[in-house]
């Protein structure tokens, strides 16, 4: 990488100044402005109308939500459980659906469809399936002749039901991630594997495994990202409820602009933001270290 | 060409006519403007109100102007109030979002008005600015905070209404005894599971008549009065008690208002604008449904936790003063009852002396009456007395509600919500 930009870098540019300014003015209005505003509302108590500068106050009252602590910890609890599940079923998946088996590409959209499918429509769906008593999913059991526990309900439950709708829904993008990259995997290893007598469990887990890794480093990074900021499905689902059980950062956020407390709220994305890049920046280069040394 | 030519001069000539026609009209009466929160049953009660008040004052005439509600709707009356553009006349919030939109500054000062004899002291209050001058007129019926029950199940188990906290206990243990649900909750409408708490207020208020003032100064907390703290303590006990539906964490208003009318459940703490819903749903059960308020510890003091309608107020840029004067008399008159009562049906008692309601109401809305007669007891709910509600009582309320945190807990977390609110407020002393 180095080596190609250091000459790009000496030699003038293809195009002049001025062809760089409407991009240059959309990205200064649109994107620099709102962020540095934000860090500046994010320090007052803010009534839309007028603002008062409060310093840190925002930061230090929603570090003392009782809620948010909970919400900070379900957010993690999310984005792994999400992203760990993914990883493991959108390759068992990958795996499958690029086995000799019959209608392949039929069952291949079907794993994608959800992913089309509207998140919010998704989620009303599934509380419905969901419904302690008249869901589909508990008259479903109660037919086998399990009584089937309050999916969306019990605080206990709440979150990780999402987290497994929030899957079904994802695990698709997952498995097309890991088919591309098994497909691209030559042939030659695993004759060479056979030929050295390896069992088929051998040649998945030293042959397909690590040379996929370029597709687990993006399935993981993607889904893991997106389970913080996870916001639609959990509001669809359960706005955070039963009472504060399935917070997340997100909904916490949320609902501190549907109060008016638009000062706090917008300290809560600022939180959000520095969240974002204190896992994922270190976990992205962890990644692709290890990637490096393959 | 030629025809278009001609037709468009003649219709200049009819826009002309019609201009010099209103012209005319304009000369001789007064046009004011009146603007509501839109929604159909709003909109009907409006429409009555004016033709019955232009029938009677053919000099004036008064267009109907909706606005959307909710905190859109809260915005657009405070920029249109902050920037001269009011209309002549609007409807708007009474209690806390009355006091947030700066009445003193913006609003006509309608104390000495001859009607305000009639207007009962209790809606007074409610649109009552700092400095103590009465700033709006009553617009619309009051509404109760309580309980639903179920007649049918009551006569069959010979229950009866009951006056303090622990005969209601009894009531829905017999109920539970006969294998009924005793207490419907809905908890998938989070706003619900509101009404053991707030519907409390008036046994609040009877034992510490000082609660809303100290609220406001942030001097009485809920986790530590322990008056307030009882609206907790009743939403634990009915659940701790096992009295609710199965579903009570999934179901939503609409199952609460159909368990209460088809008998699947005993009781349901609503508010009683329901009642409408009840009569749209369930017109045949609706002789089933019945109401009493939320009982306290002690049967002498049973009152009603009331929400005031919302109110009437002319802004003080409006050039027909006099005029708006008149319709504002006009809706605080019984006259002004009755067209509602011939729009939109009796919800509840309207707050004018002399209003009487039709004959023909539910039950629901009858049983609430005698406590607004004499001898009858009934107080506004704590958000028409102090402008703090803190936003997250709901979802503090079901964690109770359902088990899931103690109600002292949540009564204290509470106090932290209600701090953050009063300090986004600006109020002293927070």
């Amino acid at each position: 990488m180095a080596r190609v930009q250091s000459p790009a870098r000496s030699r003038p540019s293809t195009y002049p100044g001025w062809f760089f300014l409407p991009a240059a003015i959309i990205y200064g209005v649109l994107f620099l402005l709102p962020t540095f505003a934000s860090l500046y509302f994010s320090l007052t108590r803010w009534t839309l109308f007028n603002s008062t500068f409060i310093g840190l106050d925002n930061f230090a009252q929603f570090f003392r939500e009782p809620f948010l602590i909970k919400g900070l910890i379900n957010t993690v609890i999310y984005a792994v459980v999400s992203s760990g599940l993914k990883v493991v079923l959108g390759l068992l998946l990958a795996v499958l659906l690029t086995s000799q088996i019959a209608a392949r590409g039929y069952l291949r959209s079907v794993v994608f469809f959800p992913v089309l499918v509207s998140t919010v429509g998704v989620g009303i769906t599934f509380t419905v399936l969901m419904h302690p008593t008249q869901g589909m999913i508990n008259e479903g059991l109660a037919m086998l002749g399990i009584k089937g526990p309050g999916w969306l309900v019990d605080p206990n439950l709440a979150l990780i039901s999402v987290a497994l709708v929030d899957v079904w829904k994802g695990v698709g993008l997952a498995t097309v991630i890991y088919i591309a990259g098994i497909v691209a995997i030559p042939q030659d290893y695993y004759e060479a594997a056979r030929i050295d007598g390896s069992t088929p469990w051998q040649s998945f887990i030293y042959v397909t495994l690590p040379l996929c890794r370029p597709a687990t480093v993006t399935v993981i990074t993607l889904s893991f990202i997106g389970g913080l900021r996870t916001f639609d499905l959990i509001w669809a689902m359960t706005r955070g409820g039963p009472g504060f059980a399935s917070d997340t950062i997100a909904s916490v956020i949320y609902k501190q602009y549907q109060a008016g407390f638009y000062g706090l709220s917008t300290a809560g994305n600022v939180v959000l933001f520095v969240l974002i890049g204190v896992l994922v920046v270190p976990l992205t280069m962890l990644l692709n270290r290890k990637e490096g040394h393959e | 060409m030629k025809f278009n030519l001609k037709s468009m001069a003649m219709g200049g000539v009819g826009v002309m006519a019609v201009l010099l026609a209103s012209g005319a009209a304009h000369a001789q009466s007064v046009n004011l403007t009146y603007l509501i929160p839109s929604g159909a049953d709003g909109v009907a009660v409006a429409e009555e109100l004016v033709k019955s008040f232009e029938a009677a004052n053919p000099d004036i005439n008064i267009d109907i102007e909706t606005r959307p509600g909710g905190s859109e709707g809260d915005n657009l009356v405070k920029t249109r109030l902050a920037t001269g553009a009011m209309t002549d006349i609007f409807r708007y919030n009474s209690g806390s979002l009355f006091q947030a939109i700066n009445p003193q500054q913006f609003l006509v000062d309608l104390t000495n008005e001859p009607w305000q004899a009639d207007v009962q002291a209790s809606f007074k209050q409610v649109v009552t600015a700092p400095d103590g001058t009465v700033r709006g007129a009553p617009m619309g019926a009051a509404m109760g905070g309580g309980i639903y029950y179920n007649k049918a199940i009551y006569q069959e188990l010979g229950l009866s209404v009951p006056k303090t906290w622990a005969e209601f206990m009894d009531n829905n243990e017999k109920i539970k005894a006969a294998g009924k649900v005793a207490v419907a909750q809905t908890y998938g409408d989070t706003w619900t599971s509101q009404l053991f708490v707030l519907g409390d207020y008036y046994n609040v208020s009877a034992a510490e008549p000082d609660f809303a003032a100290n609220y406001t100064a942030g001097t009485a907390k809920f986790a530590t009065d322990k008056a307030a703290l009882r609206g907790f303590e009743k939403l634990q006990e009915v659940h701790d008690a096992g009295f609710l539906n199965e579903d009570f964490g999934a179901a939503k208003f609409d199952d609460g208002l159909r368990m209460v009318a088809n008998g699947e459940a005993a009781h349901y703490p609503m508010l009683t604008f329901a009642t409408t819903a009840i009569v749209a749903s369930y017109p045949e059960m609706i002789n089933n449904v019945g109401f009493f308020a939320q009982p306290g510890d002690d049967a002498a003091s049973n009152g009603l936790t009331v929400w005031m309608p919302d109110g009437l107020y002319i802004p003080q840029t409006t050039s027909n003063l006099d005029a708006a004067k008149k319709f504002v008399a006009f809706v605080a008159s019984v006259e002004g009852c009755e067209a509602q009562s011939r729009a939109g049906g009796a919800s509840g008692p309207y707050l004018i002396n002399g209003c009487t309601l039709p004959a023909d109401v539910p039950p629901a809305v009858s049983d609430m009456l005698p406590y607004f007669a004499e001898g009858g007891q009934n107080g506004p709910a704590l958000e028409f007395l102090s402008p703090i509600k803190g936003p997250a009582l709901e979802q503090i309320t079901v964690e109770v509600g359902s088990g899931i945190r103690p109600a002292a807990d949540g009564a204290a977390l509470y106090d932290e919500d209600v701090r953050k609110q009063a300090q986004q407020l600006g109020l002293a002393g927070w």
